[in-house]
């Protein structure tokens, strides 16, 4: 009960001051905007290596040798196969194949008649870098070893563009940008808040008093969960009017996805706060960790087209893991739960870093 | 509480910052119900002591009894018993009066029914009723140190530490602020509170005279003026310049304060005929002069007290080399 209300007392503290600090309000609302327009246009770049999956129901000597083609291509990765086109849908809507292959099983009927399409490339056109690679394999010119009067060309294989096929870029940047601006002003804002009380002496005389370090953290964090989900409504409305960026999944899904990942930046912002000394240092750290967050996320670069040492590098930052909730549940229409392991990931995480901020946080000056 | 007669104890009191000596094992013996005074210049340890006593700097070494709990293993029991006014006042300046207030009442979490009316009746104590909607950081220097005392008072603690309280503030105010110090400490308060002014160290119950983290002196301002190891001598002179000239070679004198026409001028207790050595001075120069003994006063205590560990210091220093 005497919790609750030291709680409640440091949010209302909280909310007063945001009130009454223009600048950092205007922040909220300024950076949305200006991030959105900026990064509205894409950057596109070579890839490699993207994650796929082949549903071969030909199975004969064409069949395998066109794979084989395909992977030496080595512009996708087809290490995986399934045995028919909606378990590569399936893959496709989970997030965890970026192209599928699918062979009929009157492969070999067609390629020699030419009359039909031999083959389809299933494609997450979210991206429109990946759009470009599926492109690029479908022009490819392959000739057999084994029956050398057959050949495909561009005109037998068919590329469906799954989720974006009006190819617009925007589609994609959108809900990439919601995880990079909520990186943005949640980890420097909560960084700020504490430090900033540090440097003008407020600190000691609430350290001073019986609140509790939890106490003082939660009610810290709140007001600007709140805040973090009114960004998250202006980015994805704007998205919707400015760029039409459609909303496939659940609303209630994107709320927790967000929360979720909203509470991360908070603790990380904590953490940065229990560490630095002025604000200055304290968001230069923020954007120590928000740089390779753009970079590294993929919100600009496919996830799979970059070196494995940046992949794993990526894996911990909690963008990463946003970026492919938010982007399924937005663009693919998936489920969360499908994506349950990217949840863990934000959790623990999350659990972490609060963990560390409220230990380093010392109620001593020493 | 083991011993009630004191409100703090402490022994060996030490703090270290890198290879500076901020607290020099500090040992003090604090009545409950006092105002007890630190005295010292910037720098000489007033702050880290406060700090150590309210549990917000570990000791180096040594150890603090504050209300009989040590201040390393309960200080969070502590919190709710003692008060601590900073130097800054560390007040939110973007928040009103009455928000201040009302936030500290909060933190405290006193009883819902309460609140407002144990901030009225502060608002009202410390004349801010009609400041309430104004933002803490527009408050003059008064103001805000009063505003600072009533936000450290509100819980009622039974300690309260106020670090250098009337550093920014005009005589006046700080007239009013002892005021409400002594009634403070006739309810029962223990008051601890630092400062460089004599005349406030003069108001203490007690005090500890602190020279660069050494507590060199303590006790009641008559005892400590008692018990001064200096004559004082008062002279008034037409010229006090050349009169401090011509004394100045006198290796008896411990140290020459200007007061406007008049110097002031301390002689070890040593000495027999302290005026004697002051009046041959000035006859040797031709200086007409009234030279008289007075009672020493705190600032005397203060100067003798820090000279003395200045040239113990330098005695050791020149037998060392």
């Amino acid at each position: 009960m005497k919790s609750l209300i030291r709680i409640f007392a440091v949010m209302r503290k909280e909310f007063l001051q945001l009130s009454r600090d223009r600048l950092t309000f205007g922040m909220i609302v300024g950076i949305p905007l200006v991030q959105l327009l900026m990064f509205g246009y894409a950057i596109n770049t070579d890839v490699r290596n993207l994650s796929a999956a082949f549903a071969d129901e030909a199975d004969t000597h064409l069949s395998r040798e066109f794979m084989a083609e395909l992977s030496a291509s080595q512009v996708i990765n087809l290490n995986q196969r399934v045995s028919s086109v909606q378990e590569l849908n399936q893959l496709l809507d989970a997030g965890s194949i970026s192209i599928g292959v699918y062979i009929p099983d009157d492969f070999d009927r067609r390629i020699i008649q030419r009359d039909r399409k031999a083959m389809q490339l299933l494609v997450d056109g979210t991206d429109p870098i990946i759009l470009g690679v599926a492109q690029q394999l479908a022009a490819l010119s392959i000739t057999f070893d084994s029956q050398s009067n057959v050949r495909s060309d561009p005109s037998l294989i068919e590329v469906r563009n799954y989720y974006n096929p009006e190819r617009r870029s925007a589609v994609n940047i959108v809900p990439g940008l919601v995880g990079v601006i909520l990186t943005m002003t949640m980890v420097l804002f909560t960084a700020v808040a504490i430090v900033r009380e540090k440097e003008r002496g407020n600190l000691e005389l609430l350290i001073n008093t019986p609140v509790k370090t939890p106490e003082l953290m939660l009610g810290k964090i709140f007001p600007y969960i709140l805040i973090g989900l009114i960004q998250l409504i202006i980015i994805l409305s704007l998205g919707r009017f400015l760029f039409a960026v459609p909303l496939r999944g659940s609303e209630v899904d994107i709320f927790y996805v967000s929360l979720l990942f909203i509470g991360t930046n908070l603790s990380l912002g904590l953490l940065i706060s229990t560490i630095s000394k002025t604000q200055f240092q304290a968001m230069q750290m923020a954007f120590f960790i928000l740089l390779p967050s753009i970079l590294l996320s993929g919100f600009m670069f496919p996830f799979e087209g970059m070196p494995v040492l940046a992949q794993y590098i990526a894996e911990v930052l909690p963008l990463t893991h946003f970026n492919r909730l938010i982007r399924g549940i937005i663009l693919r229409g998936a489920d969360m739960m499908s994506m349950w392991d990217e949840l863990a990931a934000l959790a623990a995480f999350m659990i972490a870093t609060l963990a560390l901020a409220i230990v380093r946080f010392n109620k001593r000056l020493d | 509480m083991i011993d009630s007669e004191f409100a703090i104890t402490s022994r060996g009191l030490t703090r270290h910052f890198g290879s500076l000596i901020a607290v020099d094992n500090v040992d003090l013996r604090i009545p409950a119900g006092q105002i007890y005074g630190f005295l010292g210049p910037n720098g000489s340890g007033k702050s880290t002591t406060i700090r150590m006593l309210c549990g917000l700097l570990t000791p180096s070494a040594g150890s603090a009894q504050v209300l009989g709990m040590d201040t390393r293993k309960e200080s969070e029991k502590l919190k709710q018993l003692i008060g601590y006014m900073t130097q800054k006042f560390s007040l939110f300046e973007d928040m009103t009066v009455r928000e201040n207030l009302q936030f500290i009442s909060e933190i405290y979490a006193i009883n819902r029914k309460l609140r407002k009316s144990r901030v009225d009746e502060l608002l009202e104590k410390f004349e801010l009723t009609d400041r309430i909607k104004q933002k803490a950081g527009s408050l003059s220097g008064g103001q805000k140190q009063r505003l600072a005392l009533a936000a450290a008072t509100l819980h009622k603690p039974k300690i309260l530490f106020l670090d250098e309280p009337t550093s920014a503030v005009d005589p006046q105010n700080r007239r009013d602020f002892w005021e409400t110090l002594f009634e403070l400490a006739e309810q029962g308060t223990t008051i601890l509170v630092s400062t460089h002014y004599m005349d406030e160290a003069a108001r203490c119950h007690r005090l500890a005279v602190l020279d660069r983290g050494v507590k060199v002196a303590d006790g009641s301002p008559r005892e400590l003026g008692e018990n001064i190891h200096s004559h004082v001598i008062e002279l008034s002179a037409e010229d006090p310049d050349l009169a401090r000239a011509a004394l100045s070679g006198e290796a008896n004198i411990i140290s020459i304060t200007q007061l406007g026409m008049r110097l002031r001028i301390l002689i070890p207790k040593e000495s027999n005929n302290p005026i004697e050595i002051v009046n041959s001075r000035l006859a040797q120069a031709s200086i007409k002069a009234d030279v008289e003994q007075v009672s020493p006063d705190l600032e005397d205590v203060f100067v003798a007290v820090t000279e003395l560990r200045k040239e113990k210091k330098e005695t050791k220093e020149v037998i060392a080399a």
